[in-house]
C-alpha cells in the first residue's frame, strides 16, 4: 500500500475486501464463501457414505468430532437423516446456486458486457451479505438441540413441521426456514441486478445478439430465479405459521406420539406444488450457468466459433420457459389426478429436445476444431459426458408409467447427481480454471488441474453410476443401511465401491483446494489474454482496478465467437486465429451473429 | 490429542507440497517451459487420454451389468407391470444407442482434433439444415415415446369396474409400520378417525358404524391372492410415507388427511416366484419409499401372493374388529362400546339367520 494511503488502511481493507460494492471482489466473496459451504456439504457426503458402504462398522474418529451423533462411531439414523438433508441443502442451494452464479454472474456480466460496474453495486453487496448471514446460520443449525432439519432438502411437511416425528424438526427446522428466507432474499437481489445490468449497462455495439453465452445464460438464469424464488418463500412462509403460529396449511388429520393433532383441512400436497414450482427451475438455476460456461470455453479452446449460436440462445430460453411446466413430474405417485400426470409427462419429455440440440451444437463446436486441453476445456468436455449420461435417464423418469417404480430410488439418485451435480460442478471448475486469472490475477497450475480433473471424472462416474443399478433394484434412496431387506442383501459390494470412490472424489478436491489456494497468492502472475479469447473481460488490466477499464469503455464491433476466421486465400483475418470483439469489421466480413 | 496431531501432520504436508511445487516451478521457469501454458507435449497426451476414458467407461458399465445384472428386481409379479417392462426396455433401446454414439462422437472428436499448430480450425459457425434436422429427431421420437408412455399410463391408472371383481386393501401407515385391513364380509370399510385412535383400535375405526365391524386389520405380512385384481387405498396417520411394491411395479404415495389409490392384479405367487428366482427365501416386500423419520429404513411389511383358497383360509383366521372390541376396548370409551356391543350381538344374530 502506498505512503499516501497509509492513514486510510484500516478503512481501506474494509471496505475493499469486506464491504465492498465491486463486483469483481463480491464474485471473490460468493466463490470462498461458496466454496467453504461446498466442501462442508462433501464431507457430510463422505461420513454418511461410509455408513451406507460399510453398515454397522464402526469408525471411531467419527465419535471424536462427532459425539453423540455417532455413539461407538456409528452414524445414527436419524443424524444420518440430518447429513442428507444438510448436504442436499448446501449443495443445491449454497455451493450450486449462490456459488455458482454469485460467482460467475458477478464476475462476468460487467466484463463482458463492457460496464464498469452492477447496476447497483450497494445492493450488490447486500445480496452477499444476506447470503453470507444465511450460512452462517445454515452452519449454525447443526449445533443445535434436536440438530439441524433432517426431512431431507425437499423438506415436506407434515415431516418437516412437527417435532415430534424426527428430532430435527424443532429448532434446527426453524433457522433451516429462516436461513432459506435470508438465501431467497439474497438470491432475488442478485437475480434484479444482473437482469437490469445486462438490459441497460451494455457498451456501445454490445447488441443482445453479440452478447456471449455465458451472458445469456446468467440472465435466463436471472429470470428463472426472480420467477421461482418468491413462491419458495411463500411455501416456507406458510411452513412456518404451521409450525409456530398453529395454522393447518400442510397438516390434517394427523395423530402422532400418542395423542390427535388439533389440525384440520390442510393438504401436505399443497406443500410439494410450491416446493416444486421452484424446485424444478432450480435444476435450470444450476444447471444454465454451466452450459454458457462451458459453451464459452468450449469454443475458445477448440478455436472455433460455437455452432450455432442463435439455436443455443433459443434452447436456453426455451429450456427456461418449459421449465416452468413440469414440475408436477416430482409427484407423478402422490395420487394427483392420472390425467395432470400425462400432461406434466408430455412438458417434461420436451426438455429434451432443446437439451438434444445444445448437445450436437457442442459436438459440431469440436468437430475440425483445434482443440486446446486447457483444465477448463477438459471439465467442459466432462460436462457434455455428464449432461448427456444423465439427460439421457431423465427420460426415463419424466416418463410417469416408468416412473412408478423407481420414483425415490437410487436411479433418481444417480440421475440427478449425473445431470445437475455433476454438470453444475464441472461448469464451476470449468469456470474456476478459465478465469481465475480474472479473479486473483494469477494462474493455477495445470498439472494439478489436469489431476484434479481426472480423478474427479473418474471417481464421479464411480459413485453414481452404480446407483442406476441399486435403484433398478428397488433400493430407495435416504435408507440408513440396506441390511433390513433380504432382497437388497446381495447389493452390499455395489455400495462399498461407491464409497470408495466418494472417498477417491474428496481427496481429488482437497488437490484442487490447494491449488486454488496455492495460486492466489504464490502462483505465477497472469498475462493480459492467457487463452487468446475474444470477449472483453481479456481488454481489463490484470490487477482488478474500480470502474474494471482505466479509460474509456471499449466499443463492440461483433459477435465473440471469430475464432479462425479466414478471408478468401484461407489466412486467418487479423493475422491470429481470433479477433477479438472490440475489433472493427473488416471491409468484406460478414457479422456471424446477426 | 491424536486428532490435533493429524491436522498438524495434514498442514505440513500441505506446507511440504506448497515447497515442492514452488521448485518445480522456478525449475519450469529456468527450462523455459511454463506451470499453466498448455504445450504441445500436454495437447498429445490429453487428447490420448480421451479414446482411453471412453473405453474405460464403456467398460465399467458392461461390468457392472455383468456382475450386476442379475440383482436387478426380478420378472414383474403383476399384469400391468409386465407391459411396464416392455416400455423400459424399448425406453433404453432408443437411449442406449443414443449414450453410445454421442459418447463415441465427444471423444473421438476431441481425440480427433486436439492441437496442431500447422493446421486450422474450420470457421463453421451455422447450418440451419442441420440444426433442423437435430431438432426435428428427437422431436419425432420423443413424440412416439410420449404417446407410447401415456397410452400404457393411461391403463395402468384406469379404475378398476365391477367386471374385474376386485378385492379391497386398505394399507395404513404410521411411523414406522404397515398395517393392512381388510373390509370382511360386508365388503365396505367402516369410517375411521384419526381421534377414535385408541389401544388396539389403532386405526381409529369408528365403532359406531357397523360397517367397521367385520373389518380385519393385520401387521407384519398381508396376503393376496394370485390372479385376481387388488384395489389399493392408502392412508397415513402422520407424516408422508410411500407404499412402494417393487416386484408389482407398483407404488403410491400416502398422505395424511387423504386417501390414495392404485391396483393391480398379481399374476405369480410367492411360491412361483421363489422357482423363477431360485431363492428358496424369496419374498415380496412392501417398502416405505418416502422418508418419515429415523427408523424409515426398517419400515417394511411381507406380501405373501398365493392361491384363492390359501388366501381365503388365511382370511378367514383373521380376527374382525369386533372380537377386539369385546375384550380389550379401553374403559374411557366404555359407554360407546356397551352400545357396540350390543349392537354387535344383534347384527351376529342377523348374520347367522341369514
Amino acid at each position: 500500500m502506498s505512503g499516501a494511503a497509509h492513514h486510510h488502511q484500516d478503512n481501506d481493507f474494509l471496505f475493499k475486501y469486506i464491504f465492498s460494492t465491486d463486483h469483481k471482489m463480491i464474485s471473490k466473496q460468493f466463490f470462498i464463501t461458496g466454496s467453504f459451504m461446498g466442501l462442508i456439504g462433501m464431507f457430510m457426503s463422505t461420513i454418511f457414505r461410509l455408513q451406507l458402504g460399510f453398515p454397522g462398522e464402526s469408525f471411531p474418529f467419527l465419535e471424536s468430532f462427532m459425539g453423540n451423533w455417532a455413539p461407538d462411531g456409528i452414524l445414527s439414523p436419524d443424524k444420518y437423516l440430518a447429513l442428507v438433508t444438510m448436504h442436499g441443502t448446501i449443495m443445491v442451494f449454497f455451493l450450486l446456486t449462490a456459488g455458482l452464479s454469485g460467482t460467475f454472474s458477478n464476475l462476468l456480466i460487467p466484463l463482458q458486457i463492457g460496464a464498469r460496474d452492477m447496476a447497483s453495486g450497494f445492493l450488490n453487496m447486500l445480496s452477499y451479505w444476506f447470503f453470507f448471514i444465511s450460512s452462517c446460520i445454515m452452519i449454525a443449525s447443526i449445533f443445535v438441540e434436536g440438530g439441524p432439519a433432517s426431512g431431507g432438502w425437499t423438506i415436506y411437511p407434515p415431516l418437516s413441521a412437527l417435532p415430534q416425528a424426527i428430532p430435527g424438526s424443532g429448532f434446527g427446522m426453524t433457522l433451516w426456514i429462516v436461513s432459506m428466507a435470508l438465501f431467497i432474499v439474497s438470491s432475488l437481489l442478485g437475480s434484479l441486478n444482473y437482469i437490469v445490468t445486462v438490459f441497460n449497462l451494455r457498451t456501445k455495439g454490445m447488441s443482445m445478439t453479440r452478447l456471449p453465452l455465458t451472458i445469456w445464460a446468467f440472465l435466463t438464469t436471472a429470470v428463472i430465479g426472480v420467477l421461482s424464488f418468491p413462491v419458495l418463500f411463500a411455501a416456507v412462509l406458510l411452513l412456518f405459521f404451521d409450525r409456530s403460529l398453529g395454522t393447518s396449511f400442510y397438516l390434517s388429520d394427523i395423530y402422532i406420539a400418542g395423542s390427535a393433532l388439533e389440525v384440520d383441512g390442510g393438504s401436505p400436497i399443497l406443500f410439494e406444488h410450491l416446493f416444486w414450482f421452484l424446485g424444478h427451475p432450480e435444476v435450470y438455476i444450476i444447471l444454465l450457468p454451466s452450459l454458457g460456461i462451458t459453451s464459452e470455453v468450449v469454443a475458445t479452446s477448440s478455436r472455433k466459433p460455437i455452432f450455432g449460436y442463435r439455436a443455443m440462445i433459443g434452447s436456453i430460453l426455451a429450456i427456461a420457459f418449459i421449465s416452468f411446466l413440469v414440475w408436477g413430474h416430482h409427484m407423478f405417485v402422490t395420487g394427483m389426478n392420472p390425467f395432470l400426470g400425462a400432461v406434466f409427462t408430455f412438458t417434461t419429455l420436451l426438455v429434451a429436445i432443446p437439451s438434444a440440440v445444445k448437445v450436437f451444437n457442442y459436438l459440431t463446436t469440436l468437430w475440425k476444431g483445434n482443440i486446446k486441453f486447457t483444465p477448463a476445456m477438459l471439465f467442459a468436455i466432462g460436462l457434455v459426458s455428464t449432461f448427456i449420461t444423465g439427460g439421457l435417464t431423465g427420460i426415463i423418469l419424466g416418463d410417469s408409467t416408468l416412473d412408478i417404480n423407481v420414483h425415490d430410488t437410487y436411479f433418481v439418485v444417480g440421475h440427478f447427481h449425473i445431470v445437475m451435480g455433476l454438470s453444475g460442478a464441472f461448469g464451476m471448475f470449468c469456470g474456476i480454471y478459465h478465469w481465475f486469472p480474472k479473479m486473483y490475477g494469477r494462474m493455477l497450475n495445470k498439472n494439478m488441474g489436469y489431476a484434479h480433473f481426472w480423478l474427479t471424472l473418474i471417481s464421479s462416474y464411480g459413485i453414481f453410476f452404480p446407483m442406476h443399478f441399486l435403484g433398478l433394484a428397488g433400493l430407495p434412496r435416504r435408507y440408513y443401511s440396506n441390511t433390513e431387506f433380504p432382497m437388497f442383501d446381495n447389493l452390499y459390494d455395489l455400495n462399498e465401491i461407491v464409497t470408495w470412490f466418494a472417498i477417491l472424489a474428496a481427496f481429488a478436491q482437497v488437490l484442487f483446494l490447494f491449488n486454488v489456494l496455492y495460486s492466489m497468492f504464490k502462483g505465477p502472475k497472469a498475462p493480459q489474454n492467457p487463452w487468446d479469447s475474444n470477449t472483453l473481460e481479456w481488454t481489463t488490466p490484470v490487477e482488478h482496478i474500480h470502474g474494471n477499464w482505466p479509460g474509456e469503455i471499449p466499443e463492440v464491433h461483433r459477435w465473440p465467437y471469430d475464432y479462425s476466421k479466414v478471408d478468401e486465400n484461407g489466412d486467418y483475418i487479423g493475422g491470429a486465429d481470433f479477433i477479438p470483439q472490440t475489433v472493427p469489421l473488416g471491409e468484406n466480413e460478414r457479422d456471424e451473429g446477426h | 490429542m491424536f486428532d490435533l496431531l493429524i491436522l498438524v501432520a495434514v498442514i505440513l504436508g500441505l506446507i511440504a507440497i506448497a515447497k515442492v511445487i514452488q521448485v518445480l516451478e522456478l525449475a519450469n521457469n529456468v527450462k523455459g517451459t511454463s506451470s499453466y501454458i498448455v504445450s504441445e507435449k500436454d495437447n498429445r497426451t490429453q487428447a490420448r487420454l480421451m479414446p482411453v476414458f471412453l473405453i474405460s467407461y464403456f467398460a465399467f458399465i458392461i461390468w457392472q451389468v455383468v456382475k450386476w445384472g442379475d440383482e436387478m428386481l426380478p420378472v414383474s409379479a403383476s399384469e400391468h407391470g409386465v407391459v411396464i417392462d416392455q416400455l423400459m426396455n424399448i425406453t433404453w433401446m432408443i437411449i442406449i444407442p443414443v449414450f453410445i454414439l454421442t459418447h463415441i462422437a465427444l471423444f473421438y472428436f476431441a481425440w480427433k482434433y486436439a492441437y496442431d499448430k500447422n493446421r486450422k480450425a474450420q470457421f463453421y459457425a451455422h447450418n440451419s439444415k442441420l440444426e433442423m434436422l437435430w431438432t426435428s429427431i428427437p422431436a419425432l421420437v420423443l413424440l412416439i415415446l410420449i404417446l407410447y408412455g401415456l397410452s400404457v399410463w393411461g391403463d395402468v391408472m384406469a379404475p378398476l369396474t365391477e367386471e374385474d371383481d376386485p378385492i379391497e386393501i386398505e394399507l395404513y401407515s404410521r411411523q414406522f409400520d404397515w398395517t393392512a385391513r381388510y373390509p370382511g364380509e360386508d365388503g365396505v370399510f367402516g369410517k375411521s378417525d384419526v381421534r377414535l385412535i385408541a389401544g388396539v383400535n389403532m386405526l381409529g375405526l369408528d365403532s359406531t358404524d357397523e360397517n367397521a365391524w367385520d373389518d380385519k386389520y393385520v401387521k407384519a405380512e398381508f396376503h393376496i391372492p394370485v390372479n385376481r385384481s387388488v384395489q389399493f387405498y392408502f392412508r397415513s396417520q402422520d407424516v408422508i410415507h410411500s407404499a412402494y411394491m417393487p416386484h408389482f411395479r407398483a407404488q403410491m404415495n400416502c398422505v395424511p388427511g387423504m386417501i390414495t389409490q392404485f391396483n393391480f392384479k398379481p399374476t405369480i405367487t410367492t411360491a412361483e416366484m421363489r422357482e423363477i428366482t431360485g431363492n428358496p427365501e424369496f419374498a415380496y416386500y412392501l417398502l416405505c419409499n418416502k422418508v418419515c423419520g429415523a427408523a424409515h429404513y426398517n419400515m417394511k411389511m411381507e406380501i405373501i401372493v398365493e392361491s384363492e383358497e390359501d388366501y381365503n383360509n388365511w382370511m378367514n383366521e383373521q380376527k374382525e374388529f369386533m372380537e377386539y372390541g369385546k375384550y380389550s376396548f379401553s374403559n374411557e370409551k366404555n359407554d360407546i362400546n356397551k352400545e357396540v356391543l350390543a349392537k354387535s350381538t344383534e347384527a351376529e344374530t342377523k348374520n347367522s339367520a341369514l
